[in-house]
């Protein structure tokens, strides 16, 4: 029974690797790579320069290049900005970073605020706080004395 | 909201102000603001920017601008997927063959395009001028160039000269501009 389990499970591994090891998609790679003169994927622009790269990407893909092969290349010879997505190093690491810094001070600053909001009401509740001015406190008994009067 | 509470925001307003105020201040410092050719429109005589960049003529090798310097040079920025570009390279020629004696020379600046295309633009026209290939656009701002083609002249002493011809130097709105551009980087200007 082990051995099946075992078995099955090699299988498995087997036809993961096979799938992410497949040919790249052509419309895949048009989404990821971005036109160096009009600054839009080539899939949403038909500069010639764009139609130019698609072309070469078709190419490599009939090659046998990998994704990774073809975006290298590409990179090569147009620079980072070619890449739809920066990098995850170097200077090119921070507009990864910075977004996700965002959320987490933004994070904090919601939560700091929802516990003093909430802190507030507790007081406010147990009559701990808003304690009235003493001259104020003096002139509603005063009033309500003449009320009840 | 408890004063501490105001203080922290209080104080990540104001970073982040600070902060855009340094980055537009960096940008105003350093940014290249439409570079050389937004500089000789303002009535300068720019340096030339400076690059070094891989060639794709026959000669092969690396190509520094500044090793032109004592030359009249014709600058001129092109892809091989332009097709303005294609309808002028003859001219080029025509220009680098008229006066290379005269101690002009033509460069042109293959760029945002493949190497390879590049070089097959350079056999197909027969280009025997020193050509460079740009894929990543570096020196496009530096020069402020905006679209291809664009040609600049730079005189022997390697300042930007004349005018900036946009587009392709074989149209008739740009033969007298051009001339007069040759003119004025020869040192010829009357």
């Amino acid at each position: 029974m082990s051995r099946l389990l075992i078995a099955v499970a090699a299988a498995l591994v087997l036809a993961t690797s096979a799938v992410a090891a497949g040919p790249p998609v052509q419309a895949d790679l048009e989404a990821e790579i971005v036109c160096p003169t009009c600054k839009t994927t080539l899939d949403q622009s038909n500069a010639p320069i764009a139609v130019r790269m698609k072309a070469y990407i078709r190419a490599r893909i009939v090659a046998g290049d990998s994704a990774a092969e073809i975006k290298s290349q590409l990179v090569d010879q147009f620079g980072s900005g070619v890449l739809a997505e920066p990098p995850k190093r170097g200077f090119d690491l921070l507009a990864w970073l910075l977004p996700l810094g965002a959320v987490v001070v933004g994070a904090v600053v919601v939560g700091a605020l929802a516990v003093t909001w909430s802190k507030r009401r507790n007081s406010t509740a147990d009559g701990s706080g808003d304690d009235l001015d003493p001259g104020l406190e003096q002139r509603l008994d005063e009033e309500l004395d003449r009320f009840e009067a | 909201m408890t004063g501490r509470a105001k203080t922290v925001g209080q104080v990540i307003a104001v970073a982040a102000v600070v902060g855009l105020l340094v980055l537009l201040g960096w940008k105003l410092a350093f940014g290249n603001g439409g570079g050389a050719s937004a500089e000789l429109a303002g009535g300068g005589n720019p340096v030339a920017p400076d690059f070094t960049l891989p060639r794709i003529d026959a000669e092969g090798g690396d190509l520094t601008f500044a090793s032109l310097k004592g030359k009249a040079v014709v600058v001129n920025f092109w892809a091989s997927w332009c097709i303005p570009c294609k309808d002028e390279a003859p001219e080029l020629q025509a220009t680098y063959e008229k006066y290379r004696d005269q101690g002009l020379v033509v460069l042109g600046v293959d760029a945002k395009d493949f190497k390879q295309d590049g070089k097959r633009f350079i056999k197909r026209f027969g280009l025997t001028y020193p050509n460079v290939n740009d894929g990543k656009g570096s020196t496009l701002g530096k020069w402020g160039v905006r679209g291809f083609p664009e040609t600049f002249f730079v005189d022997r002493d390697g300042r930007i000269v004349g005018e900036v011809i946009e587009g392709g130097i074989d149209l008739e709105r740009n033969r007298e501009r051009y001339a007069e551009g040759i003119r004025i980087a020869l040192g010829d200007a009357k």
